[in-house]
């Protein structure tokens, strides 16, 4: 899901970039205003843990490999906003020393993985209202939250490629960006993760999400929503 | 002022054993390389190389020629010799390549939100 160089045009990776840097600057601001000092710690530990789940490439059906990204329970966790600087951080990491995802598509990537990504899995996990007594509603919620989340993630990315043939061709019809259009983009990469890689990234939020109900419920954002960093 | 920098690193028990999950999943990597080996699969969707574009579609997007090599990163696809195919060093580069991205991942974050949270 790390968009390489040269697949998206700028027409594409400019405002991809700026909606993520207006997303990155508020978010600085709620985590100054909702995460307590004794968190920086887990920010740390979350942005560690999505680097290292996204080495985890697993093979499908049809000759490609795919992962999963951890962003789920992390704004589960610790709240959207805080997974948006966490999950970015890795990703920003990723592409500059591991040329994992491109320079120019930072923007895009860090926006479909690290913004669109923890919104969609906290609201979607917010739907249950999901309270500390219930361990298997918890359970469930964390699934699909995982599972839709990254599946949604994948249509998105599946998305900005399948525009770029009908954005940007050289006259003689040859795609200068990603050649592959909606039609072939969003069902391959769509269906990888509805049969694979959604269902890791749902077992690892629901595996995740349940340690922390047992260990230390008050830590969950989504369930506390920030009341006991509130109070301390 | 160090003082309180220094308290803000002090961890407790729960996230001594989230580190330690994290340096063992660093050592369960190799997975990312044996099991699309295994399967031999390719590279993911959307993720191909000029090259290999070139054989799926007859030509190299005019885009992608000029801009999929403009970054050199230091560890390209997280191994430190892209033409050794030898499973065994890819799993050991994999393992070193995740360690140094985790820790760096992590030190920066406590930086970065060190910097950015004042309440304590």
């Amino acid at each position: 899901m790390h968009i390489p160089d040269g697949y998206l045009s700028p027409q594409t990776y400019i405002p991809l970039f700026g909606a993520f840097a207006a997303t990155a600057a508020v978010a600085v601001k709620k985590v100054k205003e909702k995460v307590s000092a004794r968190n920086i710690p887990y920010l740390g530990m979350a942005g560690a843990f999505s680097f290292i789940i996204m080495m985890f490439n697993l093979p499908v059906p049809g000759g490609t490999t795919g992962h999963a990204v951890g962003g789920a329970v992390i704004a589960i966790l610790l709240g959207p906003w805080a997974a948006t600087i966490a999950v970015a951080v890795a990703l920003v990491i990723q592409a500059f020393i591991f040329g994992d995802g491109g320079i120019t598509a930072l923007g895009a990537n860090c926006f479909n993985m690290a913004v669109f990504m923890p919104f969609t899995a906290y609201f979607i996990f917010r739907l249950f209202r999901v309270t500390p007594q219930n361990k298997s509603r918890a359970s469930f919620a964390g699934f699909v939250s995982g599972y839709f989340s990254l599946v949604m993630t994948a249509i998105l990315t599946a998305a900005e490629f399948g525009i770029q043939p009908l954005i940007a061709s050289s006259p003689d019809g040859r795609a200068l960006y990603c050649p592959y259009d909606l039609s072939v983009a969003v069902p391959a990469m769509a269906l990888e993760h509805l049969l694979v890689f959604g269902i890791v990234e749902g077992l690892i939020t629901m595996i995740v999400v349940n340690y922390f109900l047992k260990n230390e419920p008050e830590l969950i954002y989504a369930i506390s929503n920030g009341k006991a960093t509130d109070n301390k | 002022m160090q003082l309180v920098m220094a308290k803000r690193l002090i961890i407790n028990k729960l996230q001594k054993r989230i580190l330690i999950v994290l340096l063992v999943l660093c050592f369960l990597t190799p997975a990312g390389v044996l099991l699309p080996a295994l399967f031999d699969t390719g590279d993911a969707w959307g993720e191909w190389s000029a090259q290999t574009m070139n054989e799926m579609v007859g030509y190299v997007p005019r885009g992608l020629a000029k801009y999929s090599d403009k970054w050199k990163a230091p560890v390209p696809d997280y191994t430190i010799n892209s033409k050794d195919h030898s499973l065994v060093h890819r799993s050991g580069y994999y393992v070193v390549s995740g360690v140094l991205g985790a820790t760096v991942t992590y030190v920066a974050l406590l930086l970065i939100s060190g910097f950015i949270i004042k309440n304590e």
